[in-house]
């Protein structure tokens, strides 16, 4: 396989030597626009993934939340699809010292869910994270005690507050712009996109099709900007195979407008995710848990979670 | 922000004429349609169309703020932004008390206790604030005509004994409380419409609906579900409650009855479901209550305080609530309102934190 993707490559650099195009980028000088699958390969090997803050679910992640595709993550009410939303706009700040990609984020919320004590709590669960792992690191760069506050965290997250769908609409019409003047964000959340679509749209063919308009905006963006799309779903009950179910809500063309799906749910007694819908990944499932600190790594059973405050 | 004119927005003449001239005067008008649609509609190429979105988007998009800048505004208006329950546990919990701003929900079967929460919790938002209240008016809406001003009186004497004592101070208190008694749904959202103004006026600093279920059948609730498509029949009262809850910043509290579960009710998702091989579809979770009006409607809540009994004792339990972890609070009722048998919550794990369960046991339990 590898023989054949090198003897292609090695037509395609020829061609691209023969055909000089502006814009020095083209790497593919057979179709502009075209990226070849080795250089996408050594691009994506590169990337930095964000992490959940529970290695389990990073596991079935592939490393995180990829940067560049749309993840879609849903789950019944209660289930910490805030809290994991919360811990991402976290983790994607950790600076690239500490492994992280040291970025900020932009965080869309449409239920009034986003609580601002609870964000510093996981960000101080966050630093006291990295301080126990890297107990030496900081004491080398000066600045390293400075810049591990909760408040630079807090800082590092753009809030916006969408009361309508005609809001959410422009907030991410308006992104474009937003983004190209803000160039360090590196993870867009929106909590959660189906509420107010539920809400306020009567039409049901109308709405499907300003969702797949939004769904390939939110697509470009994630590309142009090289970024990571969060969008969190709520869940519905589907008559299907003589049963009701619970599926995720906005319905089946919806469903097809994400790249990653992440259905969180409950098993017995612990939080689990499963891996829905992935180009690469298998699917899986795996416990998580989450605790004063953030979301984390399910609990051993000896071990008693701590209470908040 | 959806309704902004556009003629307000400050566009380039000649888009500025192309959406009057189609007589799309809100943003809301021209953000609804797909590009395409919005294409043809104007009679103009993409790239007017799609000058006029940015533009009008821009404009209609909310101003953007920090996380940080939330935290020193939230310290700024003091108080932690809570209405505390006097319930210290609970309290705990919560992060000082009942949050302003945001959805609280009340759910239980019937007679548990959750009026006497909202009496209790009416009194305390007139209180002044050297006594840990909100100092302000409170407004009550009773759909089950189940509002007793002496009962309330009662449990003002018994919890406050000083404040009273204090000559006047329990008709000053009690003349706070605006109680209305809708009979309809579309009577309710008539009152609602007509109090906006009212309650960002005149000082109101509490909202209370007991029951909001009361005000649909259940059979509303289902609708035809087939196409996964339901009209919830409280939408329109949902959103008024969430946005007024944050532009006047008060605490709404809501009361939601409970239902027996239904086969309607999925539980399961198509993965467990195959996982878990043919035979066994439809098993049930445990408990056979579940809170009425839907799934719809607890994903909207912000705070879900479950009451229930088991064992013989009466449970407040947090079910969902972004800051707290999941405890459950035994407590009973007596003359001076709801009673915390402890402050020291019992950790609940699992999904058993949003069942509600109603053993058989005496449910007179309303005060001495």
């Amino acid at each position: 396989m590898k023989n054949e993707i090198q003897e292609s490559v090695g037509i395609l650099k020829a061609d691209k030597g023969a055909n000089k195009f502006k814009g020095a980028e083209e790497p593919s000088g057979v179709l502009k626009g075209a990226q070849n699958a080795w250089d996408m390969l050594s691009e994506e090997q590169l990337q930095k993934h964000i992490s959940t803050g529970s290695s389990d679910l990073n596991g079935i992640l592939g490393g995180g939340i990829h940067c560049k595709e749309v993840t879609e993550i849903g789950g019944v009410p209660g289930v910490g699809k805030t809290q994991l939303g919360i811990q991402l706009a976290i983790n994607v700040q950790i600076p690239m010292d500490y492994g992280g990609l040291g970025g900020k984020a932009v965080y869309i919320d449409t239920e009034g869910s986003f609580m601002v004590e609870r964000v510093y709590q996981i960000a101080e669960g966050c630093i006291s994270d990295i301080m126990e792992y890297f107990p030496y690191h900081h004491d080398k760069s000066s600045s390293g005690q400075g810049n591990l506050q909760p408040e630079r965290f807090l800082a590092g997250i753009y809030y916006f507050r969408i009361c309508s769908y005609t809001e959410q609409i422009a907030v991410i019409n308006y992104l474009e712009k937003f983004l190209g003047e803000h160039k360090d964000v590196r993870i867009v959340i929106i909590d959660s996109v189906t509420f107010h679509f539920r809400q306020d749209f009567d039409d049901l063919a109308l709405r499907t099709r300003v969702l797949s308009g939004l769904s390939l905006k939110l697509m470009k963006l994630s590309k142009t900007y090289n970024l990571a799309v969060v969008l969190l779903n709520q869940v519905t009950t589907k008559f299907t195979e003589g049963s009701f179910q619970l599926t995720l809500a906005l319905g089946d063309s919806w469903s097809h407008s994400c790249t990653n799906r992440l259905i969180l749910y409950w098993k017995g007694n612990e939080r689990c995710a499963y891996l829905d819908k992935s180009p690469s990944l298998p699917v899986a499932s795996t416990p998580y848990a989450v605790t004063s600190k953030g979301v984390r790594d399910a609990a051993t059973p000896n071990c008693k979670r701590v209470r908040i405050m | 922000m959806a309704n902004k004119l556009v003629s307000e927005m400050r566009l380039p003449p000649h888009l500025a004429h192309l959406l009057a001239a189609r007589r799309l005067t809100t943003a809301k008008d021209v953000l609804s349609l797909p590009e395409v649609e919005l294409m043809t509609l104007l009679d103009a190429g993409i790239l007017t169309a799609r000058a006029a979105v940015s533009h009008v988007s821009e404009f209609a998009c909310p101003p953007c703020q920090t996380a940080l800048a939330l935290l020193e505004e939230r310290v700024r208006l003091g108080g932690g932004g809570r209405l505390p329950t006097t319930l210290c546990g609970l309290d705990e919990a919560l992060g000082g008390g009942i949050p302003l701003g945001k959805l609280t929900e009340v759910v239980g079967p019937s007679g548990i206790g959750k009026t006497q929460l909202c009496l209790k919790l009416a009194l305390l938002a007139t209180l002044p604030e050297c006594y840990g209240g909100l100092n302000g008016r409170v407004v009550y809406i009773d759909t089950e005509s189940k509002f007793s001003s002496r009962r309330m009186i009662e449990i003002g004497q018994k919890s406050f004994p000083q404040v009273f004592r204090q000559e006047g101070l329990a008709q000053k208190m009690a003349g706070r409380i605006l109680v209305m008694r809708p009979t309809s749904l579309s009577d309710f959202t008539k009152s609602l419409e007509q109090m906006k103004v009212t309650l960002l006026q005149n000082d109101v600093k509490l909202l209370i609906v007991d029951s909001v279920a009361a005000l649909t059948s259940s059979e509303n609730e289902r609708g035809t579900s087939t196409t996964g498509f339901t009209q919830h029949p409280l939408r329109w009262a949902l959103s008024f409650l969430k946005s007024i809850a944050e532009f006047a910043r008060i605490p709404v509290v809501v009361t939601n009855q409970v239902r027996s579960q239904s086969n309607d009710d999925g539980y399961h998702y198509s993965f467990e479901v195959k996982k878990m091989g043919d035979g066994n579809g439809a098993e049930r979770i445990e408990s056979h209550l579940v809170a009425a009006l839907g799934i719809q409607w607890a994903h909207a809540v912000t705070i879900r305080l479950v009451f229930e009994s088991h064992s013989g004792h009466r449970f407040i339990k947090v079910a969902k609530s972004p800051m707290s972890p999941a405890v459950a609070f035994p407590f009973i009722v007596e003359s001076s309102g709801i009673t915390l048998l402890t402050d020291e919550g019992i950790d609940v794990s699992g999904p058993e934190i949003t069942s509600i369960r109603c053993q058989g046991q005496n449910l007179l339990g309303l005060g001495e």
